[in-house]
């Protein structure tokens, strides 16, 4: 033990300075990871802060006006008579031809008045942080500027918000049509990408002649990746929905009615988008082979392509996943090629095939951004939710498929 | 200077004026070699003077170097092995390779002695061919009770007793090791070279080594190699290992071999 604080003291103050060096590295590290968290909490904390809140909610028509007794109270036919007298005949009888008065449950009843005569209307909405600090305040403002409103709290972010489809007003609007409008796009992505783009790699890798030719195919790749995402959309809309529209639209099918501004013009548009980051990613990752492995495997005889797709490509793999899982990241946020490609921002239809018109979670939420009613912020902000966990799911999901493969190779 | 030995066996593989370049750049010049069959062939010599690249070009592995090339002649059994017309795969299937660092495939103990089959085209059950294999490596019954195990999972020495039976499994003729126990400590080392005695009953080796008392004690033949006054590597002596240890012709082997060399 004396020796070694012997040793020590012998080169002590150069030791110290060493030590101290490392310390204020490692706090700078600490600061910068630090403060990459606190973004990161700061951002999901916003939005948070705005897809939940107080709201005032205001009746159209107040229940006691149409009734005397609470309306759970009345009877069927006592329903169906107020919902006659209060809704024009048009809409009364396209209520009953979509399932007949009679055959309704007196619950359903109930809620279809408080739907279609009651009309609770959002008046006022705050967010979580004021809500949570003056509710006390709020509550007195609501009680004097709308007598007749209630104040209650609303998650804007609830499973209707997400099994309905688009609306013109915000309490009713939901992100159905957009979210498999999203998960459409990035399939015919992956689809196209994926392969596209790790057999590109292989080939610059494994099979292209370092000449001229290949290191200009080369350095546009790499310059390709930092290309803005707009100029893709404007590729997309000149080759797949103007020039190839007749496919793109299903017009060779029959049923050219959508032009080409379809999903499969999105999900086209998408994949060129990624294709250069899938090249980069996995020629990275098909470099990062070691020599002794291939080696191994032409010492027993085996050709080229058997060395690739038995040796080169299982090892690479968890590397292209990872650079698969970054790209679709990318290209589910993406929103500038989406507008330029057709993307519609009113749309309550699900996409029932590729040739279908589409709208995107992206597109939902600037869309919503952009009206002027604070309801649609609320909105906005409960979509970038659905739209983040959508995100983490898929990479959950490719990051599962990752570790399974590592584990099954090594 | 270089002693040619009365050989009664044809040789089952010859260098023939071979001279290796990398670019511009000779490494090899000029080595006339003939490998006798079911002998331990050993080459030694100093760092960079051209051992491996020499070991290489016996299967064509330096085809996967880019800007390396081969003059002259490498004939095995009766065909130069760089004409336009020979597939460099078939001479790997003939010729096998053991490397320095042991390198396993990352798939268990039996894919890693199957695959080798399997791309050769054999069907059907392998596990007898695996077992023969494993068995002729010496590692059978270190590894029978786990054959599902990764072949990463074992020793260093096993790993490279398996890389030995990966490619005793092919059914080459010449087995190429490249310092395949310079990774390995002295068991296993000796472990190897006790198992490379038993292979030569059916196989020729060639192994490259750094270490003198091995290639003393395990090789028939030792070929020794040094590097020019141009750094190209010339085959300075070659016979009959316990001639070459014992009674050096030329000054540079002797310098070698004694321990006085650089």
């Amino acid at each position: 033990m004396n020796e070694y604080t012997d040793l020590a003291g012998e080169s002590n103050t150069n030791l110290q300075k060493r030590h101290r060096d490392s310390k204020i590295w490692r706090t700078i590290f600490y600061a910068s990871t630090a403060a990459a968290i606190i973004i990161l909490a700061i951002l999901i904390l916003s939005i948070v802060n705005q897809a939940f809140g107080l709201v005032v909610l205001k009746n159209t028509v107040e229940p006691e006006k149409i009734s005397s007794v609470p309306l759970e109270q009345l009877s069927s036919q006592d329903l169906i008579k107020i919902l006659k007298k209060n809704l024009t005949s048009n809409r009364y009888k396209t209520i009953d031809r979509d399932m007949p008065f009679t055959a309704r449950s007196q619950a359903d009843l109930v809620d279809l008045v408080i739907a279609e005569v009651v009309k609770p209307t959002v008046v006022d909405s705050y967010h979580l942080d004021v809500s949570i600090l003056h509710r006390n305040e709020i509550m007195a403002r609501a009680a004097e500027k709308y007598p007749n409103g209630h104040v209650e709290f609303h998650s804007w972010l609830n499973p209707e918000f997400i099994t309905r489809s688009m609306s013109s007003t915000p309490e009713l609007a939901g992100v159905r049509t957009a979210i498999f409008g999203s998960l459409w796009i990035i399939l015919i992505t992956v689809l196209v990408a994926f392969p596209t783009g790790v057999g590109a790699a292989i080939y610059l890798e494994e099979y292209a002649a370092s000449n001229r030719i290949n290191k200009i195919i080369q350095t546009n790749i790499d310059n390709l990746a930092g290309v803005p995402s707009i100029i893709y959309g404007i590729l997309g809309l000149a080759i797949f929905v103007r020039g190839l529209g007749y496919f793109t639209g299903g017009g060779f099918l029959g049923s050219g009615e959508t032009g080409g501004r379809t999903i499969l013009s999105a999900g086209l548009t998408m994949a060129l988008l990624i294709l250069p980051i899938l090249i980069i990613n996995a020629q990275e990752a098909i470099r990062a082979v070691p020599r002794s492995l291939r080696e191994a495997s032409y010492g027993l005889g085996a050709t080229k392509w058997q060395t690739i797709w038995h040796h080169v490509l299982p090892s690479a793999l968890p590397g292209i996943l990872t650079g698969t899982i970054l790209a679709i990241s990318r290209a589910i946020g993406e929103t500038a090629p989406l507008i330029l490609v057709g993307a519609s921002s009113f749309i309550n239809r699900d996409p029932s095939s590729v040739f279908s018109r589409f709208t995107a979670l992206p597109i939902q939420i600037y869309n919503w951004t952009t009206r002027p009613q604070d309801e649609f912020r609320n909105i906005a902000a409960a979509a970038i939710l659905v739209l983040l966990v959508l995100l983490l799911s898929l990479n959950a999901f490719a990051i599962l498929m990752r570790n399974r493969f590592t584990r099954r190779i090594s | 200077m270089i002693d040619h030995q009365t050989q009664t066996k044809p040789p089952i593989i010859s260098a023939e004026d071979l001279c290796i370049f990398y670019g511009n750049f000779r490494a090899v010049k000029n080595v006339d070699m003939k490998i006798v069959p079911n002998q331990i062939t050993a080459i030694i010599g100093p760092s960079g003077c051209g051992k491996s690249t020499v070991l290489r070009s016996f299967n064509r592995m330096n085809d996967f170097i880019p800007n390396c090339h081969v003059t002259g002649k490498i004939t095995f059994h009766g065909h130069n092995i760089y004409d336009e017309d020979v597939d460099p795969v078939q001479v790997r299937q003939k010729i096998g390779m053991v490397f320095q660092k042991p390198n396993p495939f990352p798939k268990s103990i039996f894919d890693n002695v199957a695959w080798g089959l399997k791309i050769n085209g054999m069907k059907g059950d392998l596990s007898e061919p695996v077992e023969q294999a494993l068995k002729q490596a010496a590692l059978w019954d270190e590894v029978k009770d786990h054959l599902k195990k990764s072949g990463l999972s074992l020793s260093g020495g096993q790993q490279q007793r398996l890389c030995i039976a990966r490619a005793l499994a092919v059914k080459p003729d010449i087995i190429l090791m490249d310092e395949p126990c310079s990774a390995l400590d002295p068991i296993a080392t000796l472990k190897i070279e006790d198992l490379m005695r038993e292979l030569s009953k059916d196989y020729t080796i060639i192994i490259v080594t750094h270490n003198m008392q091995q290639a003393a004690r395990a090789s028939d033949y030792t070929a020794f190699f040094t590097m020019d006054s141009d750094r190209a590597g010339v085959m300075v002596e070659y016979g009959e290992t316990s001639h070459i240890f014992t009674n050096p012709q030329d000054k540079r082997t002797e310098d070698y071999i004694t321990g006085r060399y650089g």
